[in-house]
């Protein structure tokens, strides 16, 4: 059977849902459920103390999904660590997704900060899942530093444009040593599967589910779109054709 | 994860019997990929590949110009000593074989030097056997020092070392490393190794990326061809090279396919490679490595190393002695091999120009490493 | 005695612990993660860890997020 295998854990689902932005926690709940994912992502935040709610964690079935904290609001190395340290606290397995993300415009990650904390954090035995722009060489130093995955993204997050950063994702696709996730900008279940078919190991979506009139019935499209992607991929897809000039014969001595 | 736990994960057995079971479909669909995958590379490594030598000549014609342009670095090997404690059953310098055995000084290696230094060469391949009293990491590091100022580029092929030893010879200048595996069977290398420290099959395995881990420029890797299988053989030095690019990224790596040649000893190929299989291995590698620099030494003939040239190749050699000695004083007595393309340095020059290729002979200068 | 918590001043009885203080803040504390002045407190200390006057906390929790 085909399964992701991200620092030793076996996963079954390859789609990997984000829980922001939701319009309530029962659609939130439909969109995991529909997606058929194991990995979801939550954030941290202050408590509103003078309006306390819910926890989002009463909402996720522990059993059934892997918490995997991010560490966005971080801007630089040294909160996205405080933040991590504080979701380990929280009794989260020590997994997290590291963001760290000072332009406030397009949330982009900073990779310089993302390295300093990625190397912190694995050497306090985190499991650090980076998101990133794709940056093959970037992804090359993370991966030296030790993290479990490298995320780069398809476009900047919330833009639903897909994977507009096609050839460099490619690259990083071919030189991985640890799965590739290919995360945010992905707005459509054929965005997914792009992904996949290039071979990206996994995907990570929330806005296009959020923002669907249908989260529940989203996360089934994406989840299709996942598993069909990667079918293609594994199945071996017809490649493009590039054909050589017409030139002299070069195995010619061969024969003589 | 180091490449030995790679190769541990393939049982060579299965790895040949995966590559012929595989079809024309398969070859079609390897040639039509922009990066080959391992079953990619394994077709191109079949039998139903042969028929498709042409098709998959001309590709690799095209990703080596479109990547390296029409131009081939020139290099020189020296041989600084022929001393040797191993008993490498195919090797001239085995230490069981009656041959004139020499250690050059410091003097007589200039001298040397100075002759292929004249001859235009400033990229040197430094050779030894491996014997520690004659030829240790501080004699070699002595040579470098010496000859730094005539090249600008100086590569080992010597012994494994650990990282701390590429380290000495890094900062005495060296920037490449060439180390063959010979052959990537346990149990062959077991038996074509019966004594010497090189029956360590794994520390050999290695040593590429102890080198790299040291700050190593360039490092071939490569199997001696005639030993094991060639398309398992071939297999393994792709993936050990895939494996190099990937964990040891900053280095620039090279593939060598030596084949076997007569040297004293005797030693005849177990599996002999012909012509035909040399330009299939030789195009599979480079359509699964189109960065890496392809070598090609004088062991092959001229007339071959002419007709290999557009396949691929970036690297060759020319009027190469395989002796201590055998530059400035002619004398070839205790050489490791008889070479094959006799040709010198200026007639291989020619036949580049007058195929439209230009060579290189220095695009490196260990000045930029200080 | 004044205490900041998630950089409000807030005032809370003398003598409490984090528990006292969570539970007058209506707070379940499975799911809340409470750092005091900067190092955070393991959910097994909240009732023996007592607050002192000028005291930062920062009381966080999960939130959906991507």
């Amino acid at each position: 059977m085909d399964t992701l295998t991200i620092a030793n854990r076996t996963f079954r689902s390859r789609l990997m849902v984000g829980t922001g932005k939701f319009s309530s926690n029962a659609a939130m709940v439909a969109a995991m459920e529909g997606s058929g994912c194991e990995i979801v992502t939550v954030a941290l935040r202050r408590v509103d103390v003078d309006n306390p709610h819910d926890s989002i964690l009463t909402h996720i079935d522990r059993e059934k999904y892997l918490l995997l904290p991010n560490t966005s609001g971080a801007r630089d190395a040294e909160e996205a660590v405080r933040l991590a340290r504080l979701a380990r606290a929280a009794g989260c397995e020590p997994w997290v997704k590291l963001e760290v993300t000072p332009d406030p415009f397009y949330l982009l990650p900073d990779p310089i900060e993302t390295l300093k904390a990625a190397e912190i954090l694995v050497k306090d035995g985190f499991v650090v899942l980076p998101y990133i722009n794709a940056d093959p060489v970037l992804a090359k130093r993370l991966q030296e530093a030790g993290t479990a995955t490298v995320m780069p993204l398809g476009a900047p997050i919330g833009t639903n444009k897909g994977v507009r950063t096609r050839d460099s994702i490619a690259i990083i696709i071919e030189q991985a040593i640890v799965p590739v996730v290919v995360d945010a900008g992905l707005g459509a279940p054929s965005h997914a599967a792009e992904a996949m078919e290039m071979g990206a190991d996994a995907v990570l979506v929330n806005t296009a589910l959020a923002v669907a009139r249908d989260p529940g019935a989203m996360g089934q499209a994406f989840r299709k779109g996942v598993e069909a992607g990667r079918e293609a991929y594994l199945a071996g897809l017809g490649r493009q054709q590039e054909r050589a000039e017409a030139s002299s014969p070069l195995t010619g001595f061969l024969h003589n | 994860m180091n490449f030995q736990q790679t190769l541990d994960s393939y049982n060579l057995a299965e790895v040949e019997a995966r590559i012929a079971a595989k079809r024309s479909a398969d070859v079609e669909a390897a040639l039509a990929a922009a990066h080959l995958g391992i079953d990619d590379f394994m077709a191109l490594l079949s039998p139903a590949a042969a028929a498709y030598i042409e098709p998959m000549a001309q590709r690799a014609h095209q990703l080596t110009v479109q990547r390296f342009g029409k131009t081939i670095l020139m290099y020189a090997p020296l041989y600084l000593s022929n001393e040797c404690t191993n008993g490498c059953r195919y090797c001239g310098f085995n230490a069981h074989n009656k041959v004139p055995r020499r250690t050059l000084t410091l003097d007589e290696t200039e001298a040397e030097a100075r002759v292929l230094h004249d001859r235009g060469f400033r990229h040197l391949l430094l050779v030894t056997g491996e014997a520690p009293r004659a030829a240790d990491t501080d004699y070699l590091t002595a040579a470098v020092a010496r000859l730094r100022p005539l090249f600008s580029s100086i590569s080992i092929e010597v012994y494994p070392m650990e990282e701390s030893g590429y380290r000495q010879v890094i900062d005495a200048g060296v920037d490449g490393l060439t180390i063959y595996q010979e052959t990537y069977d346990r149990a062959l290398y077991a038996e074509m190794h019966p004594f010497g420290k090189k029956r360590d099959f794994a520390f050999r395995l290695r040593a590429p990326e102890h080198a790299a881990a040291a700050g190593m420029r360039r490092i071939g890797v490569g199997a001696l061809l005639g030993l094991g299988k060639f398309r398992v053989e071939a297999f393994c030095t792709g993936l050990h090279a895939l494996h190099l690019a990937r964990h040891c990224w900053r280095t620039h790596l090279t593939v060598s396919f030596p084949r076997m040649r007569p040297a004293d000893g005797g030693f005849q190929p177990l599996n002999p490679v012909s012509d035909h299989d040399f330009v299939q291995l030789i195009c599979a590698l480079r359509l699964l490595l189109p960065d890496a620099g392809l070598v090609l030494s004088t062991r092959e003939s001229a007339q071959l190393r002419d007709n290999l040239l557009p396949l691929g190749i970036t690297q060759m050699s020319a009027g190469s002695c395989t002796s201590p000695g055998g530059y400035a004083e002619k004398d070839e007595s205790g050489r490791q091999f008889v070479i094959d393309d006799d040709r010198t340095h200026t007639e291989v020059e020619a036949m580049l120009r007058s195929r439209g290729y230009d060579p290189v002979w220095k695009d490196w200068d260990s000045a930029f490493h200080a | 005695m004044q205490l900041t918590i998630n950089g409000k001043p807030t005032e809370t009885t003398a003598g409490s612990t984090i528990q006292n203080l969570l539970d007058q803040l209506r707070l379940d504390s499975r799911q809340v993660v409470v750092e005091c002045n900067r190092a955070i407190v393991p959910r097994q200390r909240f009732g023996e860890e007592f607050l002192a006057e000028g005291d930062t906390l920062e009381i966080v929790h999960f939130v959906g997020g991507g």
